[in-house]
């Protein structure tokens, strides 16, 4: 028995050096947001100083952090739905009306994803230039969309595939019609599944960094290219930086930890459940 | 017409109508942008110099085959993937099998461990570029000089690998997590079994849970690919590819020559050929994915 304890306690000490280790970097971000300026540059490094909120209240203070934030907001949430009310129909054909051609359609969705985006940079820039789609949040709302869309069905596939059928069909029997089944049957008994679908093309959509840098520059730019702006070498306002990246990355981390388990459906196309 | 309402009678036609609209748009986003990347390949085509026009024939394959920043790119992306892999798989095996272990707190250690996956990469970037790696001030430099060793100016000196360390970092908790969620089906009546049978930890992870883990391992090597075959932000704000070329990867390559030569022919010659090398891994990916659906 005492082996055993002896032997959690260093397992427990181990895991969680490599825990603080790897989670440091996010730690040491958090701290320094609420150190001043000329503290968070100090060496030795300062473990302990009077918290201020001086970075928070310059970052809020021009004004355009809660442009940004909004236009996160508006672009990761609106994709989302979009890809959600094109998706659900889909999904539900290839779970409960399956024909010779679904396997392949969904192997093909998946093939999708893989075309690299740097691989049509130049079109779809020029196809944004022409259409006058260049730095607007519409355009990124829909490249987010089709981005996401081949993970999104998928989710829903495999969530779908888990209902039984008995129930869909006792609902045919009273004479639902197909929209009536999904809106009251399907969405009802999967919205757990919805919904984690929903918050990991959230997640993906937020932090999403290429599309974001090349195709917005200010006015439809979310907040991966705000905090790509502090890049520049004059720019060095460590406090200001982190203050920024800690708004921007705290409310997807909380989503991220909420839906880890499912999460790993949708990223590896249910082939590691 | 009415058959196609009563779909219910008309199967195919029900489906065809719910799957449309999915299919149709994944269509045109896919087709419309490779047809024309591939058409471009072939134009003389820059946007600066609008005189210039016209078939080019294979002169922009020729000229970006030959030129030396390609070859230099693309080995330096190899390195990045190559590098990244084995850091992050062989990582995320070990951690998976430690945080699989009963231990104190278990469950608030893991949440810190997958956090990093979380957070956007401009943000993991710039972090470890200004207060991790910075030569004067950052929290390496001081360590450094803790122990009596001279601080690395990362990024002029070692530029790769500091882009090599800021990307295992962010895609280690990806790998920790997809097989943390594999071993968790590993049978624990079997690994029990072997025990009794005198194995030791070595041979019961050598011999029972890497087996388990094989086709979660490919899986992870396959997605971390296709991701870091394009890997561009990190870049972006941090070294932008350089000292001269020596952090710039094809993609990196293909956005200079693309947004800031506005060299469409030659960039998308360059996009052709990230498609291709994608499309390779692709290949295997689908097949590893078709393995496992049933339909």
């Amino acid at each position: 028995m005492n082996q055993t304890l002896s032997k959690k306690l260093v397992l427990t000490l181990l895991a969680w050096f490599i825990a603080l280790v790897v989670f440091f970097p996010i730690f040491w971000m958090i701290l320094t947001s609420f150190k001043t300026e000329g503290e968070a540059v100090a060496t030795p490094p300062s473990l302990f100083f009077d918290p201020t909120l001086a970075g928070y209240h310059e970052v809020m203070a021009r004004a355009d952090y809660v442009k940004f934030a909004l236009n996160s907001v508006i672009v990761s949430v609106g994709s989302t739905l979009l890809a959600l009310l094109v998706a659900i129909p889909a999904a539900y054909s290839m779970a409960f009306l399956p024909t010779p051609r679904t396997r392949g359609t969904l192997l093909w969705m998946l093939s999708t994803k893989m075309l690299p985006p740097v691989g049509v940079l130049m079109p779809i820039y020029l196809i944004f230039r022409d259409l006058g789609l260049l730095d607007s949040l519409t355009g990124l709302t829909i490249v987010y969309m089709l981005m996401n869309l081949p993970i999104v069905v998928w989710m829903l596939y495999t969530f779908f595939k888990d209902v039984p059928r008995d129930i869909l069909e006792a609902g045919r029997m009273d004479g639902a019609g197909t929209l009536q089944e999904v809106l009251y049957l399907l969405m009802p008994l999967t919205l757990p599944g919805i919904a984690s679908t929903g918050l990991l093309s959230v997640i993906l959509s937020w932090n999403e960094a290429f599309w974001s840098l090349n195709l917005t520059t200010s006015d439809a730019a979310p907040l991966t290219a705000f905090i790509a702006s502090f890049s520049s070498p004059e720019g060095l306002f460590w406090a200001k930086l982190s203050a920024a990246s800690t708004m921007a990355i705290a409310p997807i981390l909380i989503l991220g930890w909420m839906t880890q388990k499912q999460m790993v459906r949708g990223l590896t196309f249910g082939a590691v459940k | 017409m009415r058959d196609r309402a009563s779909g219910r009678t008309v199967g195919g036609m029900r489906t065809l109508f719910l799957q449309a609209p999915a299919v149709s748009m994944l269509l045109l986003w896919m087709l419309v942008p490779l047809g024309m990347t591939l058409w471009f390949s072939f134009q003389r085509y820059n946007l600066l110099n609008p005189m210039i026009s016209g078939f080019a024939g294979l002169d922009n394959y020729t000229y970006l085959l030959t030129d030396p920043a390609l070859w230099t790119a693309m080995g330096n992306t190899l390195l990045l993937v190559g590098w990244v892999l084995a850091i992050t798989v062989v990582g995320g095996t070990l951690l998976a099998v430690l945080f699989q272990q009963e231990f104190f707190g278990r469950g608030i250690a893991r949440l810190l461990v997958i956090a990093p996956f979380f957070v956007m990469p401009t943000v993991s970037a710039l972090i470890w570029k200004n207060m991790m790696m910075h030569p004067v001030n950052g929290v390496l430099a001081w360590l450094f000089n803790l122990f009596g060793f001279h601080a690395v100016d990362w990024f002029s000196s070692l530029p790769l690998t500091s882009i090599v360390i800021i990307v295992s970092w962010e895609w280690l908790p990806f790998a920790l997590l997809i097989l943390l969620t594999a071993i968790q089906s590993l049978d624990d009546d079997q690994v029990e079994a072997a025990r009794m049978d005198g194995a030791g930890p070595i041979a019961i992870f050598w011999f029972i849970t890497l087996p388990h883990l094989k086709r979660a391992i490919s899986v992870v090597i396959m997605i971390e690919m296709i991701f870091l075959l394009t890997i561009f932000a990190e870049i972006f704000v941090t070294t932008s590819g350089g000292p001269g070329l020596a952090s710039t990867n094809l993609a990196y390559l293909i956005y200079i020559r693309a947004l800031l030569d506005f060299d469409v022919g030659g960039a998308s010659a360059g996009g052709v050929i990230a498609i291709i090398l994608a499309n390779i891994v692709a290949i295997f990916l689908v097949r590893t994915v078709a393995k496992n659906l049933e339909t």
